[in-house]
């Protein structure tokens, strides 16, 4: 498993205080995203853990797309991945976000 | 068909499955995703975990009245119990014994023991047994729910057949050994695992409903399995008495002798005196239910 | 097996074989017993699991006359459940779980349970039968498992060697009955220079009550997780 941390900035989500998500399952070609609550309003930070060796650049860009097509600041999002695309990884990304922006 | 829209059992993960069986909005997780209790066991291993490991319990309603709930995430290692996913379901049996709700419904998608964890995973399962033959001891009904991907085998396997009542649709599957497991070891002769309509027929739902392993058959369906465990909840708990006990050792004793040659579930449909056992497996769920209606299956427990 | 039965119960027993099965009465230092098993590592089939069951429920009835329920003592000795097609349609399964609920019909009607596992005790043959005692005893050369490593490894696809390597740092992976001890789930491994009566009068008194194993296991620092993670869920110790 590959193990690394970001912080990107992003829009204020504005319900950054209350927020918890689960989105995914854990399995081949699949993963889950978890969504907590952050440290900074206007930065999301992020744990990427997968199974994917090697990706890490791919990884960042498809996180920083996501979390500026998204209102993620003051978000915590944490990845088990199990060697999804990056296609799905965005998919998934946006059902997360997006959840949380259809309950503002 | 009368539903408009139905809503695969077999294709949702274990949270939709939970959604769509109990009261909206009514679910409370118990040690969710939040509190990120993953295996140790598959992080040593260099492996993928899950913040659930796999398994998603808590309390509901269903029409109104208090359950427990439990449910296993088929997808994530094959629904495999660990030391963690085992003792969030046997906690689940404990704190019925404490909080007494009308019922524990357990959501069973599972290959049973994991492997990478072995030791742990065959005493968690052992464990889960013990916390819900105690929970069933203290009066409080056990409800099972099969039709995932993994179905239920192992030691989730027996597990199922503790509840007091299963409800399954053709697409889950029961059973100890998997086709896979008999075929490596016994050989293609023996058990044919790439034959899938023959491991239906001897594992599936409607072979299950026949011998009276399941109490229902449903459709794949989350709506049908709703409606199933709604009805079970307006039963009265059977007794496990010794008399009881009694009974299924006999009626379990009558099934080995009159289906001892049997092979295949065609050969007990045959046994059973049903019509065309070769068009069975394309019945739908009240096609069959109304076709098995005469016989009403012994229940062996 | 007659060599342990005569080892174990010096002052005498009328257990009976009937192929793979064992059933019957013995004198222990714990006074009469019940002996109920399987031996010479059987795989158990439908009709073992038959056979059983009948024994603990004529065992529950015998003495529910009485009103004296006399402990049990299983003997365990099975390489797991049969591989066939034919009982897996009978369902095997159910079998086994009828055989649990006979097993735990016995504790609920005051009977102690002891398991001694003889040879070898390996996974779905354990789990609905000797595994579900109050008291789990590993007699010397006893071999506990779910699966041998190299199975193991061919399922989970990663290396024999590496899981040899886990298995020396980890009880989790590795076959062996100390390994089950340390998890919680054997409570005393016996020697040879044990006295086996007496160990069995101990493992008598020591039986009944709740299911404490992962408390054990926690103790013993083989399995961690299990209790605190069951506790949690469960809102508060039972009995607490």
């Amino acid at each position: 498993m590959e193990r690394f941390t970001l912080s990107l900035p992003s829009a204020p989500c504005a319900r950054a205080d209350a927020a918890a998500a689960l989105c995914g399952v854990v399995s081949s070609g699949n993963l889950e995203i978890l969504v907590d609550r952050g440290s900074m309003a206007d930065r999301c930070d992020i744990e990427v853990n997968t199974s994917a060796h090697g990706f890490r650049e791919t990884w960042e860009a498809v996180l920083s797309d996501a979390v500026a097509r998204h209102a993620a600041g003051g978000l915590a999002l944490a990845i088990n991945d199990a060697g999804a695309t990056p296609a799905v990884v965005s998919l998934r990304l946006d059902q997360a976000l997006e959840a949380l922006e259809d309950r503002a | 068909m009368s539903r408009l829209q139905r809503h695969s059992w077999f294709e949702a993960d274990a949270r939709a499955r939970i959604a769509g069986l109990v009261d909206a909005n009514s679910f409370r997780e118990l040690c969710g995703p939040h509190e990120r209790l993953t295996s140790p066991h598959l992080a040593v291993l260099d492996l993928p975990v899950a913040f659930d490991d796999g398994v998603v319990v808590g309390e509901a309603t269903l029409d109104g009245r208090p359950v427990l709930v439990g449910a296993q995430q088929g997808e994530f290692n094959g629904g495999a119990v660990g030391e963690i996913h085992g003792a969030k379901l046997r906690g689940l049996f404990e704190r019925a014994r404490r909080t007494r709700p009308a019922a524990v419904l357990l959501a069973i998608d599972s290959g049973g023991v994991r492997l990478h964890e072995a030791n742990a995973g065959l005493i968690a399962i052992s464990e889960l047994m013990r916390a819900l033959l105690a929970a069933r001891a203290d009066g409080i009904p056990v409800y099972g729910l099969i039709g995932g991907s993994c179905g239920a085998f192992g030691g989730m396997g027996i597990v199922a057949r503790l509840c007091d009542a299963l409800v399954m649709s053709e697409e889950g599957r029961l059973g100890l050994s998997g086709p896979e497991v008999i075929e490596t070891v016994k050989g293609v002769d023996e058990f044919d695992s790439k034959d899938r309509a023959l491991v239906w027929r001897v594992t599936g739902g409607k072979l299950r409903r026949s011998l009276g392993d399941a109490t229902m058959l449903v459709d794949d369906d989350i709506a049908a399995f709703r409606d199933a465990a709604r009805s079970l909840l307006a039963r009265p708990v059977p007794a496990r008495d010794l008399a009881a006990l009694d009974a299924d050792q006999r009626a379990l004793t009558q099934r080995a002798a009159r289906h001892a040659d049997a092979r295949d579930g065609l050969d007990i449909w045959r046994a059973l005196g049903l019509p065309e056992p070769a068009l069975i497996p394309m019945l739908d769920a009240a096609d069959f239910n109304r076709l098995l209606a005469p016989l009403s299956p012994t229940e062996a427990a | 097996m007659n060599a342990l039965l005569d080892r174990l119960f010096p002052t005498g027993h009328t257990v009976a074989f009937d192929g793979h099965n064992l059933s019957g009465h013995a004198a222990s230092a714990a006074g009469r017993v019940h002996v109920i098993g399987t031996r010479d590592r059987a795989a158990l089939t439908t009709d073992m699991a038959l056979k059983l069951s009948q024994a603990v429920l004529d065992a529950v009835r015998a003495d529910q006359a009485s009103g004296d329920p006399r402990p049990i003592v299983f003997i365990a000795s099975t390489q797991g459940q049969a591989l066939s097609r034919h009982e897996e349609l009978l369902g095997l399964n159910g079998y086994f779980a009828h055989m649990a609920r006979c097993v735990d019909l016995a504790r609920r009607s005051g009977h102690r349970l002891v398991t001694l596992i003889h040879g070898e005790a390996v996974s779905g043959g354990f789990l609905a039968f000797g595994l579900l005692a109050d008291r789990i005893c590993a007699l010397p050369e006893a071999q506990v498992k779910v699966m041998d490593l190299r199975a193991m490894a061919r399922v989970t696809k990663i290396a024999p060697e590496r899981l040899e390597a886990l298995a020396q740092t980890s009880p989790v992976f590795a076959p062996g009955a100390d390994n089950y001890a340390r998890m919680g789930a054997i409570h005393a491994l016996w020697s040879d220079t044990d006295d086996w009566p007496q160990a069995l009068r101990q493992a008598i008194d020591e039986a009944g009550g709740e299911d404490r194993r992962a408390e054990l296991g926690r103790e013993r620092g083989g399995r961690t997780l299990a209790q605190p993670v069951a506790e949690r869920v469960a809102g508060v110790p039972l009995g607490a």
